[in-house]
């Protein structure tokens, strides 16, 4: 069996986490101040730690509210990783893999799992660079597919429903005014004109009202 | 391969033009019915839980596995073909209700001269105004004959809107330019969010005639005249891609599944992927014998039925016909053969986006609450001096602004695309920025079309659909005019900024569109120049009738489902008034 390997977030502002273990198993963590140790399932710790960096450097925590950090979007990402999304279990990959124009999307073989395995390579040291090295590092390569797949999940990681990993404490909904699902808008989609109307925020599981199991949890 | 007992009827596909035949030949005729549909069971309550952005909206939970079948693409015919290796621009649905329980549920009438394009426009500019390499045709049915049936298919879903020409009287805020219709709409026009009612304010100070986008996601409690209730919508936002949870949205699984069930002569068996049309042919003329289909298991059986009806979407209806040898496929070189031609995309995009001081809480919604302008649609402009012939319409949706899929969008002001600056915009303008869509009509032309693909193989080993599609100069030249008059529009809601459409380039595989694909087995009034009559009859095989988007000539700007219904309603009373009692054809 591989070494298995754990992403430590530190505890502020985490409260009470759910956390999901390689077995699927899934169980509370109660913070209180000690940092909060989360099984990865694909990533290596120290790829996890760079994917944190990198979101954190896309979205970044600062006066304009919490980031990809608060949110857990390494988290997310490794779920989505090692799922059936990042082993192509959903893509056409039959042979001939041959470049084309632009338009046709993506036409390589390699998987988002081999993507992320190569991408994070190329970002070399980057723990080591300071926040402005960090930006360079990922300037350089924002051109790139690695790149764009990075920032696409980071978003997905800082405002999904917190059932996959990220909007940990719903810090991303919360960042934006997004209320999460809900039953009814009848009594307000045609009022509230020209002003904010922020109903409280709920999770699908607190709407549902029961376990559900999202995509990236193979049964 | 097995052989099953014979059956009366097959049909292929279990979506909304399956379903509604399944349905109308179970109330209407004793036959033995078996719809084949490759994906799984639908229920309603299959939706409670789909809210989640990233399975339904990004991970594409209810489309079409594409690991297993998919469709190969290119610009033009010396390019080699590439397989869409994940569906984008289009999301062809799966299991029973198809692309039918994730719609949005936009229902608009297509306009009357729609019907007879060719023959209008050819009239009114002369036949050297159309493009040089058109295969515009006539549909072979004119509005006045599609009336009945449009309005049967808005009483069916209890279609929520206003009318605007009531028996050729002109109603103020319903859409004035609409065909006549023979009744006011079954519900009233769903509420109007804030964005749609700014929309609806600037456009009609500017002289438009604003109103509200006829919506399946209907108003008001309902019960039709199959005698099947729904709930008004509670504008939760969620509708395309989305099932609905309480069956506001008038799907194929809340619409016909009830009436379906309750007819012991109809069945649907699931898992079952049609492979061909089993046919023999006699010179010109045959008959269908039945289907070939393949379990989830992978066992192979032969369906015999007496009247095989093909409703498994555009591409597949197209592909199975390919793949079967049933009829003749076409050569864009000869413009020989009719299987495969007139392949047409609804030119969708974002006309101009809008930035907002003010918040816009567009959270709440439905996929087809909002305010819609029809002014320049059809040929409402002269085109005399301009350089593109049609047109098509504005809107103003109400969509929820799920997170993902809009966090990030920013006023051209901001240059950044990730990191603090970038963030703190996206942060700011995620509820204040709402975009203007642009539909418009997608002409035919000789050389859009599809075959079957040389290289690429679905999970059965059948070669793959080969699209050959690319924009053309009528279409370039109409969306960029149609731009900025979007942009006068945002400017005119009182936006701080506004972002105009990037030029329409080459057809792009990566931005969704529309799921409104139409063409490759189309109508007309002549078998050289189509592959189905006007009652969807196969012209050489007069047992075999072909339903759905793939019998549309050209693509008419209009969301096409209503449209799909009421041909396939239309063929419903010919089969059942006519065919049955003296088989043959139909025209």
């Amino acid at each position: 069996m591989k070494r298995r390997h754990f992403l430590t977030l530190s505890a502020t502002g985490l409260g009470t986490v759910l956390v999901y273990s390689l077995d699927n198993k899934t169980f509370s963590a109660v913070a209180q101040g000690q940092p909060v140790r989360i099984p990865l399932r694909f990533l290596t710790r120290t790829e996890a730690l760079v994917v944190a960096a990198a979101a954190s450097r896309i979205v970044p925590s600062n006066d304009s509210g919490p980031g990809a950090h608060e949110a857990g979007v390494a988290v997310y990402i490794d779920r989505q990783l090692a799922g059936p999304y990042g082993r192509d279990r959903y893509r056409y990959t039959q042979e001939p893999f041959e470049d084309g124009v632009a338009e046709l999307g993506y036409q390589g073989k390699a998987t988002p799992r081999q993507i992320y395995r190569e991408g994070l390579k190329s970002l070399g040291n980057f723990l080591h660079l300071d926040a402005a090295g960090q930006d360079l590092a990922l300037t350089r390569i924002q051109t790139s597919f690695f790149f764009a797949m990075l920032r696409q999940h980071t978003i997905e990681g800082m405002f999904c429903d917190p059932i996959h990993g990220g909007n940990k404490n719903l810090a991303g909904w919360k960042l934006i005014g997004f209320p999460g699902p809900r039953f009814s808008n009848l009594d307000d989609v045609d009022k509230h004109f020209g002003e904010s109307f922020r109903p409280k925020v709920t999770t699908l599981r607190e709407m549902a009202g029961h376990t559900l199991h999202p995509s990236e949890e193979e049964r | 391969m097995k052989t099953l007992p014979a059956v009366d009827v097959v049909i292929v596909g279990g979506g909304w033009a399956g379903l509604l035949m399944a349905k109308e030949l179970g109330v209407r005729t004793a036959l033995s019915v078996v719809v084949l549909e490759r994906g799984g069971a639908t229920k309603t309550a299959d939706y409670a839980d789909d809210m989640d952005e990233v399975d339904y909206a990004i991970r594409l939970h209810m489309m079409q596995d594409a690991s297993k079948e998919t469709a190969t693409l290119r610009h033009n015919h010396s390019e080699r073909a590439l397989p869409l290796r994940q569906f984008a621009c289009f999301q062809p649905g799966t299991g029973v209700g198809g692309t039918g329980e994730h719609w949005a549920g936009v229902s608009p009438r297509a306009l009357p001269d729609c019907f007879e394009i060719l023959s209008s426009t050819t009239k009114k500019y002369g036949k050297a105004r159309l493009p040089e390499d058109h295969s515009m045709q006539d549909w072979g049915v004119t509005y006045d004959e599609m009336e009945p049936y449009y309005a049967g298919a808005e009483a069916m879903m209890g279609i929520s809107g206003k009318a605007g020409n009531l028996r050729g009287q002109r109603m103020e805020g319903g859409n004035i330019f609409e065909g006549w219709r023979s009744a006011e709409y079954p519900t009233p026009p769903t509420k109007i969010p804030y964005y749609p009612h700014l929309f609806r304010e600037a456009t009609r100070s500017l002289g438009y005639h604003p109103h509200p986008i006829p919506s399946a996601t209907i108003s008001q409690a309902y019960t039709n005249p199959d005698g099947v209730s729904r709930p008004g919508c509670t504008y939760c936002g969620y509708c395309e891609r989305f099932g609905c949870m309480i069956g506001a949205k008038a799907q194929p699984s809340n619409t016909l599944l009830p009436v379906i069930e309750r007819h012991k002569n109809v069945s649907i068996r699931t898992g079952a992927e049609v492979r061909r049309i089993v046919h023999e042919k006699t010179g010109q003329l045959g008959q269908a014998k039945g289907v070939q289909y393949r379990n989830a298991a992978g066992e192979e059986f032969f369906q015999p039925a007496a009247l095989v009806f093909l409703s498994s979407w555009t591409l597949n209806n197209t592909r199975l016909l390919l793949l079967s040898g049933a009829g003749d496929a076409y050569d864009p070189a000869t413009g020989k053969g009719t299987i495969g031609k007139n392949l047409t995309h609804q030119v969708t995009f974002a006309a101009a986006m809008a930035f907002f001081k003010q918040p816009l809480n567009r959270f709440m919604g439905s996929g087809a609450a909002g305010i819609r302008v029809s002014d320049l649609d059809g040929d409402l402009l002269d085109h005399s001096t301009l350089p593109f012939l049609r047109g098509g319409f504005f809107s103003a949706e109400s969509l929820t602004s799920r997170p993902i899929g809009n966090f990030g969008i920013v006023p051209p002001s901001v240059k950044a695309t990730w990191g603090a600056e970038w963030k703190k915009a996206s942060v700011d303008y995620y509820d204040r920025t709402a975009k203007i869509g642009f539909s418009g009509e997608h002409l035919a032309y000789r050389g859009n079309c599809m075959d079957l693909d040389p290289t690429y193989r679905d999970h059965c080993g059948d070669p793959l659909l080969r699209l050959t599609l690319d924009w053309h100069d009528n279409e370039r030249q109409m969306a960029k005019f149609m731009s900025a008059k979007a942009l006068e529009m945002a400017r005119a809601m009182g936006a701080t900024e506004v972002s105009p459409a990037g030029e329409l380039r080459n057809y792009d595989t990566r931005i969704y569109q529309s799921t409104h694909l139409q063409g490759g087995t189309i109508m007309g009034a002549s078998p050289e120049q189509s592959v189905v009559n006007p009652f969807l009859q196969h012209w050489q095989f007069s047992n075999l009738f072909v339903l759905g988007g793939s019998t549309f000539p050209q693509n008419p700007a209009v969301n096409c489902t209503l449209t799909i219904l009421a041909l396939t309603l239309r063929s419903a009373d010919a089969v059942v008034n006519r065919y049955l009692k003296n088989p043959g054809a139909l025209a």
